[in-house]
């Protein structure tokens, strides 16, 4: 992996997010207007001192005028950006890449996505307009063959594994109850999630991520001006993306226990952040947790477990709130919830918030100085997958 | 001299018994089960079954002619499906003839008395019968495909003669759009069609100069029951000569009857045997063949060709998704989309894909792709490609998840991840399946299937479904 990064080079000086819920009152533009004003106010800035605009959402809306009309913004550049789960946070990475180049001062990156309009349960994407020989697959079916290989391949008995997908749930449903602008706010009996009625495979409904309307955003400007706008700004260390080739379906070397995207994003971010040990250095993780196998494969993907042993981590309680990486200390997707363009911009306002000492009761303090964001868009064998890195000082 | 060249069934693994009608009505019913094309057949997919049987080991024929009274479609030709799923080349003609079960014999007919300068057909005929629950149609009809290759070299059966007897009566009719058909009086149908029947059967023996009591096999098929079993009796006939109906385990498969039954009777006849075939519907018509010296060798080259030899492992279903696969039950749909309607510059610039399932090949390396795909994914060279067929190809299924999200006509879907013989890796749906019984590791094969319906286009595409052991017996 070649690419130079931006470390420390940008900063984030302002961040807003909108509770994530069932938004039946609110609009698109609502939403959109609540996250920008919140992230403009806190790095005390208005429209008119924003130089420029990125708009991620997968399908609450296209061009650029999604932002700008709610807004009413006078002739600003604003791009639309789409890369399915991972939305949110390639809108902010393109929003830092600007700030970097000079080409702007400051910046807005925003998500957004209003899911609960659609009238049907669960994530329905576009879709149509091809030859109609895709495989007609849900997101929980795709996600729910990760499972049953992990388990044949480090020879986990099933009803074991199952309890390691349980308690990721009951973990990260802790952790939302802690969480005033999630979705689901109480606490899960691990008998209630495992027995919870069959979605996919062996994914009960309690294995799913809340389908949810939200919206996030956050100010970038230049790291040397950071401090003129905030006592406590983020640096941003590492931004990465891969899109991989998605042979996975085709590729009788795949074997549905690991997303390679995320193997090849994680060793580019740590490399641009000076990162050797995810799991000692990171005061936390936003991992996506679409579903609950998903976030078992990413920690031994993502470095914070040795191959085919993150299951007994998770059993440990390795990852919990006071473990020795907290993962998805604001409750993830599973319970914040999952607007799809918005999620990668809520992930970095846990950040913002734990490296700020601002969250609270789910306040870590293990006194590390550097947060992860991840998102994966798309399926195990064909995905997008993002990491940044952010801390609170500049080196 | 012109004859059958090849041949082949495919009747549909689903069995609804005939009791659970009278169970859930309430009215008393014969014994015995029906065949039922799954949710996902149609009579072009079944067609397709049959066809892909009867051409193993054949050469493509000339043209091809699909019979059915049941089209998936009007205006568009339905033969043309058949024939991409078949991967014939764009020089084979592909027609329909729809609408009566007399299509039946009539393209069997055409295609015998076109056999002119070694000329080849192949004849699909297929048919979905189903009627009014309760009533004969319903509880009699039933759900297959036979295809017979018609041809004037490496003939199995000689066209010796055939006569006709037609007449104009109302008998049974369906307005065009309508399900299910009406029928008059049965006694008033009989008392025409039996002098027709034998009338015609008469005049097809006088032409070729043999004596009814000369001939071994007598196949009388047509959707009038009654009558059916009347002119076998009036042929004057030993009784055990007659082939069985298979009325008590498939049901009267309309159109595709005539081909169903004269197949078995080709798994049955010995060299030199005369065979008789009456079809009677809107008239009568009389076929005599007589089998060639090369039958046996065909039917002992192909084992899974006959009749008797269809997989095994029936699939029972119960009344209500017997109704609802047949659209006659409306049920609560899930809140999910509907499935997009496939595009039709896509779909037909990947007729070879979608269609003909041909994934492709690397030249460099020697990967292959399902879908093809330009740039290999092993060796990254492009547009070094060739097509590799896959329809025929078994595979193992490596993982599975069952879906019950998913929009499904039959839910919960079940979702395989499978590894072709040979190579190449596909996910795709399983069917024909009872989902408490999907292993890793378990056999399957590919059949062609519509996926769903969408704004009236049918979404044809393959599905896996599981190898059935193949076992000598009844159907």
């Amino acid at each position: 992996m070649g690419s130079n990064g931006i470390r420390d080079r940008v900063a984030i000086v302002g961040m807003g997010c909108t509770p994530f819920t069932e938004h039946w009152r609110k609009s698109t533009d609502d939403l959109v207007l609540e996250a920008s004003t919140a992230a403009a106010t806190s790095a005390g800035l208005g429209y008119a001192e924003l130089d420029a605009f990125w708009l991620g959402t997968l399908d609450s809306g296209v061009s650029g005028l999604t932002l700008s009309k709610p807004l009413k913004l006078d002739y600003k550049p604003v791009s639309r950006l789409e890369n399915m789960c991972a939305t949110g946070s390639d809108a902010f990475r393109n929003a830092c890449y600007a700030v970097a180049s000079g080409a702007f001062d400051t910046a807005m990156a925003i998500g957004v996505e209003k899911l609960k309009d659609s009238g049907i349960s669960g994530l329905a994407t576009g879709g149509g307009g091809g030859d109609g020989t895709a495989a007609e697959l849900s997101a929980p079916a795709m996600f729910s063959l990760l499972s049953p290989a992990y388990a044949h391949k480090y020879g986990v008995a099933e009803p074991e594994l199952k309890e390691v997908l349980t308690r990721i749930a009951w973990k990260n449903h802790k952790n939302g109850a802690l969480n005033p602008l999630a979705q689901f706010r109480k606490e899960v009996p691990k008998e209630t999630i495992a027995n919870s009625p069959r979605v996919a495979g062996a994914l009960g409904v309690f294995d799913c991520s809340g389908v949810a309307d939200g919206a996030a955003a956050a100010i970038i400007v230049r790291a040397e001006d950071a401090y003129e706008y905030t006592d406590q700004p983020l640096f941003v260390k590492a931004l990465s993306l891969t899109a991989g080739p998605a042979t996975g379906a085709s590729d009788p070397g795949y074997d549905y226990t690991s997303f390679p995207e995320v193997v090849h994003c994680a060793t580019d971010a740590y490399q641009q952040a000076g990162i050797r040990d995810p799991r000692e250095q990171l005061g936390l993780a936003e991992v996506h947790d679409c579903f609950t196998p998903t976030e078992l494969v990413l920690m031994e993907d993502l470095g914070f477990a040795e191959r085919g042993l993150a299951w007994k981590d998770v059993l440990a309680g390795a990852f919990d709130l006071d473990g020795v990486l907290p993962v998805n200390p604001d409750g993830g997707l599973k319970s914040f919830g999952h607007p799809i363009g918005a999620s990668g911009l809520r992930m970095l306002f846990e950040c913002w918030l734990q490296l700020r000492g601002q969250a609270d009761q789910r306040q870590i303090d293990n006194g590390r100085d550097l947060a992860l964001t991840h998102n994966l868009g798309g399926q195990p064998g064909a995905c997008v997958s993002f990491i940044s890195v952010v801390g609170t000082t500049r080196d | 001299m012109a004859g059958i060249t090849c041949y082949g069934t495919y009747i549909p693994r689903w069995r609804l018994a005939r009791s659970a009608i009278g169970e859930a009505l309430g009215v008393p019913t014969r014994g015995g089960t029906r065949a039922v094309a799954s949710y996902d057949e149609d009579t072009t997919s079944l067609g397709v079954e049959a066809a892909r049987h009867a051409l193993v080991g054949v050469a493509a024929p000339d043209t091809l002619v699909f019979a059915t009274s049941a089209p998936a479609y009007q205006d568009k030709t339905n033969a043309t499906a058949i024939h991409a799923a078949l991967s014939l080349p764009t020089s084979v003609a592909a027609y329909d003839m729809v609408g009566s079960s007399r299509s039946a014999v009539g393209a069997l007919a055409g295609a015998l008395d076109g056999c002119r300068d070694d000329r080849s057909t192949l004849v699909v005929l297929s048919d979905v019968r189903t009627g009014l629950a309760g009533g004969a149609d319903e509880s009699d009809g039933g759900d297959g495909a036979a295809a017979l290759g018609c041809g004037a070299s490496g003939v199995l059966a000689d066209f010796v003669a055939k006569a006709s007897a037609t007449s104009e009566l109302l008998d049974r009719w369906r307005e065009p759009g309508g399900q299910t058909s009406r029928v008059w009086e049965e006694r008033f149908g009989e008392s025409v069609y039996v002098p027709l029947a034998v009338e015609a059967a008469s005049e097809a023996c006088k032409q070729a100069d043999v004596d009814i009591g000369e001939i071994a096999h007598i196949v009388v098929v047509g959707p009038h029951a009654r009558s059916n079993r009347a002119a076998a009796k009036a042929l004057g006939v030993h009784p055990k000569i007659i082939i069985d109906d298979l009325g008590s385990s498939i049901g009267n498969t309309g159109c595709a009857h005539l081909g169903v039954l004269l197949a078995d009777a080709l798994d049955r006849a010995e060299p030199h045997d005369h065979i008789l075939v009456v079809s009677i519907g809107d008239g009568a018509d009389a076929m005599l063949f007589t089998a060639t010296d090369l039958l046996p060798d065909y039917r002992k080259d192909r084992p899974a060709v006959r009749l008797a030899a269809r997989p095994s492992g029936k699939l029972p279903v119960d009344y209500a998704n017997f109704l609802t696969w047949r659209g006659m039950l409306r049920r609560e749909p899930p809140r999910r989309p509907d499935p997009p309607r496939p595009a039709a510059p896509p779909a037909h610039r990947n007729e070879r894909w979608k269609f003909g399932f041909q994934g492709s090949g690397c030249v460099a390396c020697g990967t292959r792709h399902l879908p093809p795909t330009r740039v290999c994914q092993s060796c990254a060279a492009a547009d070094e490609m060739e097509p590799v067929p896959f329809a025929d190809v078994q595979a193992t299924i490596t993982t599975f998840t069952v879906d019950r999200l998913a929009y499904s006509m039959n839910p919960p879907a079940v979702v395989v991840v499978i590894d072709f013989d040979g190579g190449g890796r596909f996910q795709c749906e399983l069917t024909d399946v009872d989902v408490t019984e999907v292993r890793i590791g378990d056999r399957v094969e590919m059949t062609f299937r519509r996926l769903f319906t969408a704004d009236g286009v049918h979404n044809y595409f393959w599905k896996a479904r599981p190898v059935a052991a193949r076992t000598e017996g009844a159907d």
